[in-house]
């Protein structure tokens, strides 16, 4: 297993002082380990210590305590090795705002030229869809288009690993659906990703493994489906009987169901059957419920 | 294998100077503000300060070598904590690139817009203020390397500056006083051996003050020489100061040089 993780952190902490604010502790401890080739997010609130720990990993911050390694080395002593190491990765940020002036073409074309082997800048526009949009300036381009540009830089020098930093932050529905298309696409060329996020329903459609991450820990890590025991959770069943509403939790909720309608000889009024959402579960989770 | 440094910055310089074109802003500020100068003086001072030698003539030698600060040293310094906001240098912070070919990207751009620079004041200085261009194959020469290394030593003091405003919001109000105090002392706008003696010594710790001296060897009379202060050009004295500050410049540079805010 350890020589086939892409990332292997442990125990990681982080506090960051100022003047003002005084110490705030940011990572408190974390234990990760993102599997080569898998598609690994990292869920929690706003605040919650995802991009630390991610800038962390990409080796933009050091760190206070922890070992971490990224493809088997450790981002904080890189040396004079630095640029072999980031000619491995890819990075797409939260927000940028740089080149305005450039074409997307141009743009791409030009962060080619920066790595050992990297991807033809055509076929790279063309998977992140902005093909239509190749000649066009940077400023014209609308938030969506802006974020594919940004993945198109992150995957032009065919990186082993991409990471993605809230990608889909202000996207409205249709152009998340079509990103996360692209970010399985990736998957699928054998990538690993470190995705951080704080929507549900991305980390559950996209993630292989998710970590939930609330005040710089990590609570649980597990696939999307189990997460919080919700795959074992008793569901629960209600119906209508005499006039008033009848509930009860099951394990073996089809079992119920089939005696309910035995007993009522046929339909049952009103009859619904719950599992818990993911939703409710993370919300639970980060102490929102 | 790793893409070669030096090949990377220059096609960093091409990109900068098509991201710089497309700016009309800061194209017709670069081009036009010298000119625009080089008017006002040469129409409120028409005399001449030598024989055969126009107030113009020796106010387009002084704008030339201050274009060099102006568009190397305080516009790198103002323009970098701009793009360190924008998260310019932090994306390329994540990509292999090395900063040297950061710094020979700016270097370029540094050195594109002097030439375009100094081709408007001496064409504009030439038809409307009687500018004699220089007369010999030599001062052509000299004229070529002092804009050569000025470029660099402009840039790379600019970069190593970058370090300082702490984003780019502040960064004008930090740069731009060093810049115009500078010009003062080192006889941009008025004659340099006029000024007081410890302006001058002051001034003549600094690049800007050899740099206006070379250009006045370059546009003014042999003759005019035995006027300068030091009674000569001092040319190798001109050619050590730029490079010792070059020098210390990229050791600056490379210390201080920051991809994003701490």
């Amino acid at each position: 297993m350890a020589n086939e993780s892409a990332i292997s952190v442990r125990g990681l902490t982080k506090t960051y002082t100022s003047k003002a604010n005084g110490s705030k502790v940011a990572v408190a401890g974390i234990d990760l380990e993102v599997a080569k080739g898998e598609i690994f997010a990292i869920l929690g609130p706003n605040g919650a210590g995802k991009t630390t720990t991610v800038e962390i990993l990409e080796g933009y911050r050091n760190r206070d305590g922890g070992e971490v390694k990224v493809l088997g080395k450790d981002p904080a002593k890189l040396g004079n090795d630095s640029w072999a190491w980031r000619n491995r990765i890819g990075i797409v940020l939260q927000s940028t705002n740089d080149s305005q002036d450039l074409s997307v073409s141009e743009t791409v074309s030009h962060f080619a030229n920066y790595y050992s082997n990297p991807r033809d800048p055509d076929s790279v526009i063309r998977d992140v869809g902005l093909d239509e949009k190749k000649n066009a300036r940077i400023q014209s381009l609308s938030g969506g288009q802006r974020r594919r540009l940004d993945v198109a830089l992150g995957i032009i020098g065919n990186p082993e690993i991409l990471f993605l930093d809230e990608p889909t932050t202000g996207f409205d529905p249709e152009a998340r659906r079509a990103f996360w298309d692209l970010i399985r696409n990736l998957r699928d060329e054998g990538r690993t990703i470190l995705l951080t996020t704080h929507y549900l329903d991305e980390a559950e459609a996209l993630a292989d493994r998710v970590a939930v991450i609330v005040d710089g820990k990590i609570v649980e890590v597990s696939t999307p489906g189990n997460l919080g025991g919700r795959n074992t959770a008793k569901a629960r069943i209600s119906w209508l009987e005499n006039g008033s509403k009848q509930e009860i939790e099951s394990d073996f909720p089809a079992a119920e169901v089939a005696k309910l309608s035995a007993k009522f000889g046929g339909e049952v009024p009103e009859l619904t059957v719950i599992r818990p959402s993911l939703e409710d579960i993370y919300l639970k989770m980060i102490g929102q419920l | 294998m790793r893409p070669n440094i030096i090949k990377v910055g220059f096609l960093r310089g091409g990109l900068e100077i098509k991201q710089f074109m497309r700016q009309r802003e800061s194209v017709v500020f670069t081009l036009l503000f010298p000119v625009m100068l080089l008017f006002i003086f040469g129409s409120v001072f028409k005399g001449d300060l030598a024989p055969g030698v126009t107030f113009s003539q020796y106010f387009v030698a002084g704008m030339i070598a201050s274009g060099l600060v102006n568009t190397g040293f305080q516009q790198l310094a103002i323009m970098i904590p701009i793009e360190r906001d924008f998260g310019t240098l932090k994306r390329l912070r994540g990509t292999p690139v090395s900063p040297i070919s950061y710094f020979i990207g700016k270097a370029i751009l540094v050195f594109t817009a002097m030439i375009v620079q100094v081709g408007a004041l001496m064409a504009f200085g030439a038809a409307l203020f009687g500018l004699n261009l220089p007369n010999t194959t030599e001062r052509w020469l000299r004229f070529a390397w002092l804009i050569l290394l000025g470029s660099i030593c402009s840039t790379i003091l600019g970069i190593a500056f970058s370090a300082v405003p702490k984003n780019g919001r502040g960064a004008s109000a930090v740069v731009s006083p060093i810049v115009i105090i500078l010009q003062f002392f080192s006889g941009v706008f008025f004659v340099f051996s006029t000024l007081p003696q410890w302006m001058q010594q002051f001034a003549a710790l600094f690049p800007l003050k050899w740099l206006t001296q070379g250009m006045r060897s370059v546009f003014l009379p042999e003759s005019f020489a035995t006027q300068e202060v030091a009674k000569s050009w001092e040319i190798p004295h001109i050619a050590i100061v730029l490079l010792v500050w070059t020098v210390l410049g990229t050791i600056l540079a490379l210390k201080s040089f920051r991809w994003s805010d701490k």
